[in-house]
């Protein structure tokens, strides 16, 4: 069976949704302001005869109809990365800041970290983690291509993250990212759908569970948890959050994304979830014409050692 | 400077510091702090740039210099203990520990910008080749033999492209593999 079937109660137009999923995705670039700022990127393409068309939400982000950005000056010099629109909404959902200490759970292949260095002004900690090696080489080049000096890289499983490699206890930021079933990449590769399983969703599913809990003991009171996946199963994500709320101490917060959303889910499959998860974010695509996304944006709320109390105490 | 309690000694049995390709070391500051024989010092590293390529000293200054493996010095913005054993610290930036010191190609696409001089500017097509990887004589260089770096203008500024070894008037690209790209001859250039 094709499991975006099993989403259309949960979207407005079944037809346009099945129909989006079915269109392939154009090519998107961003542009790497450590290295040149839009404008620049923009003459360059005009020099270079590259046609391109701009992101009405997103003025650092084009699309190329031509296809692949390999070929051509900016990309050489790292002043483009090829990334998907909604690949960038974690990163400015977690609005990292210059000198901060960030944490990004699942980094490889790097196009979120490497946009979180930017927004960090290539300035202060930024922890990339993963736990496989062959993916960390892309995530290495990509960001000396990009030319991110402020990128601490480590090979670990993000569950039981270690921070024995750095002078501190305690994330500002943390952004995860979780491997999921990803079914919202669908436009850009087919095939998850045929892949596609429901064991395979509840298994990692308990994976994400453990890497969000991990992120949140790591991240300091007052702190920002950013969770992320690009499938529409609710098992994998508003059940995620659902375990941590009940777990950590955390709270999810309201915050805006520039594109169409829909809220999180509170019901699925005879489950209920916390009435605040409609501050979770649902993108489809078919209102905003890019791939399937989620986001939610956690706030610690306690000191990670007692582990008790769930409201109150917020920013040092 | 070793605090984690490993055995600084040699795999030959000597006593004295050695560099470990598995970690990373901070550089000394000054020869009169360094530990590890042969190892390049904080202060030779920023007055190399400067003279080389005359990248100011208030550049480099916000950042940490180490070592990983033997005599590559990394460079790196942010808080890590010292030594640190993990995949990367910032990234690849000079090669040191041999008679001619030479950059990466990523650290002069970083800041190579700064350069004001051994900075050789490349015409399209001499740029679309030295991205490509290939070596070609550029007859009109007076400056210093050995590691320059190549530049072309894009979008009214110039901007480094990578390390070119200049020798007997030829430009050799230093271009990494993995990295060289035929960038020009889309526009029918040769």
């Amino acid at each position: 069976m094709n499991p975006l079937e099993r989403y259309l109660p949960l979207v407005d137009d079944e037809d346009a949704f099945l129909a989006a999923c079915d269109r392939p995705l154009p090519s998107v670039v961003r542009t790497n302001p450590i290295a040149a700022a839009p404008e620049r990127v923009r003459r360059a393409f005009d020099e270079e005869g590259i046609d391109y068309e701009p992101v009405d939400w997103h003025d650092g982000l084009f699309r190329l109809p031509a296809g692949s950005p390999g070929t051509n000056w900016p990309y050489v010099h790292g002043w483009i990365h090829g990334q998907e629109e909604v690949s960038t909404l974690p990163g400015l959902a977690l609005d990292a800041q210059p000198g901060e200490r960030v944490l990004d759970t699942c980094a490889a292949p790097g196009s979120k970290t490497t946009q979180i260095a930017a927004d960090m002004d290539d300035r202060g900690t930024l922890v990339a983690n993963d736990n496989n090696l062959g993916r960390l080489s892309a995530l290495r080049h990509n960001a000396e291509r990009l030319g991110v000096t402020n990128v601490a890289v480590t090979n670990q499983d993000a569950r039981n993250l270690s921070l024995r490699p750095f002078p501190f206890d305690a994330f500002d930021r943390a952004l995860v990212d979780v491997p999921c079933s990803c079914e919202g990449t669908c436009r850009k590769n087919p095939d998850v759908l045929d892949e596609w399983t429901l064991d395979h969703v509840h298994a990692i599913a308990g994976v994400s569970k453990g890497i969000l809990t991990r992120a949140i003991q790591t991240t300091r009171p007052g702190g920002v948890v950013v969770f992320s996946t690009c499938t529409f199963a609710p098992e994998e994500n508003e059940a995620v959050l659902q375990h941590v709320l009940e777990s950590e101490p955390c709270e999810l917060t309201t915050f805006d994304l520039p594109l169409r959303t829909e809220p999180g889910i509170t019901e699925w499959d005879g489950e209920t979830f916390n009435d605040a998860m409609k501050r979770a974010h649902r993108i489809y695509p078919h209102h905003n014409d890019t791939g399937g996304f989620f986001c939610a944006k956690l706030r610690v709320t306690a000191a990670q050692q007692d582990g008790s109390g769930t409201d109150g105490v917020t920013a040092r | 400077m070793s605090d984690d309690g490993s055995d600084p000694s040699n795999d030959d049995g000597s006593d004295s510091p050695s560099n470990d390709g598995q970690r990373f070391d901070r550089l000394p500051e000054t020869a009169a702090d360094r530990a590890v024989p042969g190892r390049p010092t904080r202060e030779e590293v920023l007055a190399w740039w400067e003279d080389r390529f005359g990248i100011d000293r208030s550049v480099l200054e916000p950042y940490t210099f180490l070592e990983k493996g033997a005599g590559k010095v990394w460079i790196y913005r942010g808080e890590a203990t010292d030594p640190c054993r993990i995949e990367a610290l910032g990234m690849a930036f000079l090669r040191t520990r041999q008679e001619h010191w030479k950059p990466t190609t990523r650290a002069v696409s970083r800041f190579g910008r700064h350069a004001t001089r051994n900075v050789v500017e490349l015409d399209p097509a001499e740029a679309a080749r030295f991205v490509a990887g290939e070596d070609q004589p550029i007859d009109r260089w007076d400056g210093d033999w050995g590691y320059l770096i190549a530049a072309h203008e894009l979008s009214g500024d110039r901007e480094p492209i990578g390390v070119g070894l200049y020798l007997h008037g030829e430009l050799r690209s230093r271009v990494p593999k993995g990295s060289r790209t035929d960038v020009g001859r889309l526009d029918g250039e040769e």
